[in-house]
């Protein structure tokens, strides 16, 4: 698995490095997380009582309301927020919250990124390449 | 993104630096999305409470309310979701004071901005609704939906930071339900139950929502006996966004883009099709009832009330008495209309409290819990069901008749 990469259809952000928190489920601010605590609260989550903080979230589909466009620029300026987020289908919220905030996202592959990815895995994510990618280190 | 020269202009800075930075922001989110230039909108709508805007947010709103008349105000109508409180029933809600000047801080940054403070999520019965091909630039999820769905308008979701921006710009990129090829249907759902109730409503858009699985998806119903209402369609669409991040649906032979089922099913394609029946309805019901004897607090909200509502709610609560906290949450325009007809006094001669303005799962509802001692709650919406159990509620999904019960009988669910 070492080494392998991944490539997205698109990207933001900057290039980052760190440990992955990998589920097949999806992902909104405001529904899944206890910003205060930096973890996932929603009970039925995949990663409920799991900190997300400093670490890059491999996760399914945007989902929720439009709150996170500002929660993300809210969860940067406290400094409790993931390091970036790679999804299999981002919807335009996770776009234009990672733009106000500028947040690291890529998003769109051709496999399941969540069976890609394993959890824990040290990874390289980098939305400024000509094609964005994760990367297993 | 292909640019006009009025769009080069802004980029350049020459209308200003929050026009600039407005255009820039539209520029990198419609690249990512694959937008080919700009659409006109007509309104922009900003979702925009200070627990998601945090003090940072609110700080970023005043460094622009500070340029010069010219530079700072929106240019199309721009108008606003429920805000985090109502001022007048802040202590009821047992808030802080810190929420509340954060409150103020965002409401005159925003007023500075020349948005109009509608603080509502039912502009679509209360404010201006869009029309069929109307290009809008629409905040919260319930509204995007209604008005692409019932009214056949466009748009996507956007976000405060989005939304403000088209209210700058008058335009938002165009991509996603702003194109013809999107708004075709994705999948089928054949409907053996036609909801009667609002709350069944609301469980049809949450099992639909899971069918779907994300913002790319439009599911098409098939099988409703009858023209839902206006309060029915907002309580399935607030739901079917709310649980799978759906913008659009087509209901056949109903909403204006699907008149003839052919109209929304591409030609020649084969589309998944699902089945969903009441025992489906009550499965979901019964998975957030799971054992919870009784609740702590009656919440109706997500989506605010129509007067007609007001007046359902209002004609339950006659003659009884709740006995636990019961809130009635609606639109600043629609309060007048229910204090005026008598429906907020006989709604609070019961014990209830009429909300204006504010969104109870917007309004620090975590904090409030905390506050409160409230930890399970029964809702007759869908929506709100599937966003409180992150904030640490036990929510349970009643009609509104079962939770005035609940709210009459000490918080006993029967």
């Amino acid at each position: 698995m070492s080494g392998k990469i991944f490539y997205a259809a698109a990207g933001m952000g900057r290039k980052v490095k760190a440990t992955a928190l990998v589920a097949s489920d999806g992902f909104s601010a405001r529904y899944d997380l206890d910003r205060i605590r930096g973890v996932f609260s929603r009970p039925e989550h995949k990663l409920a009582g799991e900190s997300y903080r400093g670490r890059v979230l491999v996760l399914d589909a945007a989902k929720g309301g439009v709150a996170t466009a500002w929660m993300l620029h809210e969860m940067s300026a406290r400094g409790i927020m993931p390091a970036a987020l790679v999804l299999n289908r981002a919807n335009p919220i996770m776009v234009q919250g990672a733009a106000l905030a500028d947040f690291t996202m890529i998003s769109g592959f051709d496999l399941d990124i969540t069976k890609a990815i394993p959890n824990g895995a040290e990874v390289e994510v980098d939305p400024t390449a000509a094609r964005p990618f994760i990367r297993v280190a | 993104m292909k640019l006009t020269d009025e769009e080069t202009a802004m980029r350049a800075g020459k209308f200003g630096p929050l026009r600039q930075w407005a255009i820039e922001h539209q520029i990198k989110v419609g690249t990512y999305l694959g937008a080919d230039d700009f659409v006109a909108v007509g309104q922009a709508h900003i979702m925009a409470d200070t627990e998601s805007l945090g003090a940072a947010g609110v700080e970023w709103l005043e460094q622009w309310a500070a340029l010069p008349v010219e530079q700072r105000q929106v240019r199309i109508p721009t108008i606003t979701d429920p805000r985090g409180t109502d001022f007048a029933h802040a202590a009821r809600l047992k808030q802080q004071p810190w929420m509340l000047d954060l409150e103020r801080r965002a409401i005159a940054a925003f007023e500075a901005l020349g948005v109009l403070m509608t603080d509502t999520c039912i502009n679509y019965q209360t404010i201006m609704p869009p029309v069929r091909g109307e290009h809008m630039a629409y905040g919260d999820t319930g509204v995007v939906i209604y008005s692409n769905s019932a009214c056949g308008a466009r748009s996507n979701f956007e976000g405060g930071p989005s939304a403000l921006s088209a209210g700058l710009t008058g335009r938002t990129p165009r991509y996603g339900f702003h194109l013809d090829e999107t708004r075709q249907a994705t999948f089928l759902v054949e409907t053996a139950f036609t909801p009667r109730d609002l709350s069944d409503w609301g469980a049809l858009g949450g099992i639909v929502g899971r069918l779907a699985g994300d913002y790319s998806q439009v599911p098409a119903l098939i099988g409703l006996d009858r023209v839902p209402q206006s309060d029915e369609m907002k309580h399935f669409g607030a739901a079917l966004a709310s649980f799978g991040s759906v913008a659009l649906f087509h209901m056949a032979g109903i909403t204006p883009e699907a008149m003839r089922i052919d109209d929304v099913v591409p030609s020649g394609v084969t589309l998944r099709t699902h089945e969903i029946g009441e025992s489906d309805l009550r499965a979901l019901q019964a998975r957030y009832a799971q054992d919870i004897g009784a609740v702590d607090v009656v919440v109706f909200s997500a989506p605010q009330l129509s007067l007609v509502e007001m007046q359902s709610l209002a004609a339950m609560l006659d003659g009884r008495y709740a006995d636990i906290p019961l809130f009635a949450v609606t639109s600043p325009q629609v309060k007048p209309d229910a204090d005026r007809m008598g429906l907020t006094a006989r709604i609070e001669a019961a014990g209830g409290t009429v909300l204006s303005g504010m969104c109870f799962y917007q309004s620090y509802a975590r904090e409030m819990a905390e506050a409160n001692g409230w930890r399970s709650l029964a809702t007759n919406s869908a929506k709100l069901t599937n966003i409180l159990g992150g904030y640490g509620y036990r929510p349970v999904l009643l009609s509104m008749e079962q939770c005035v019960a609940a709210a009459c009988a000490g918080g006993k669910l029967r």
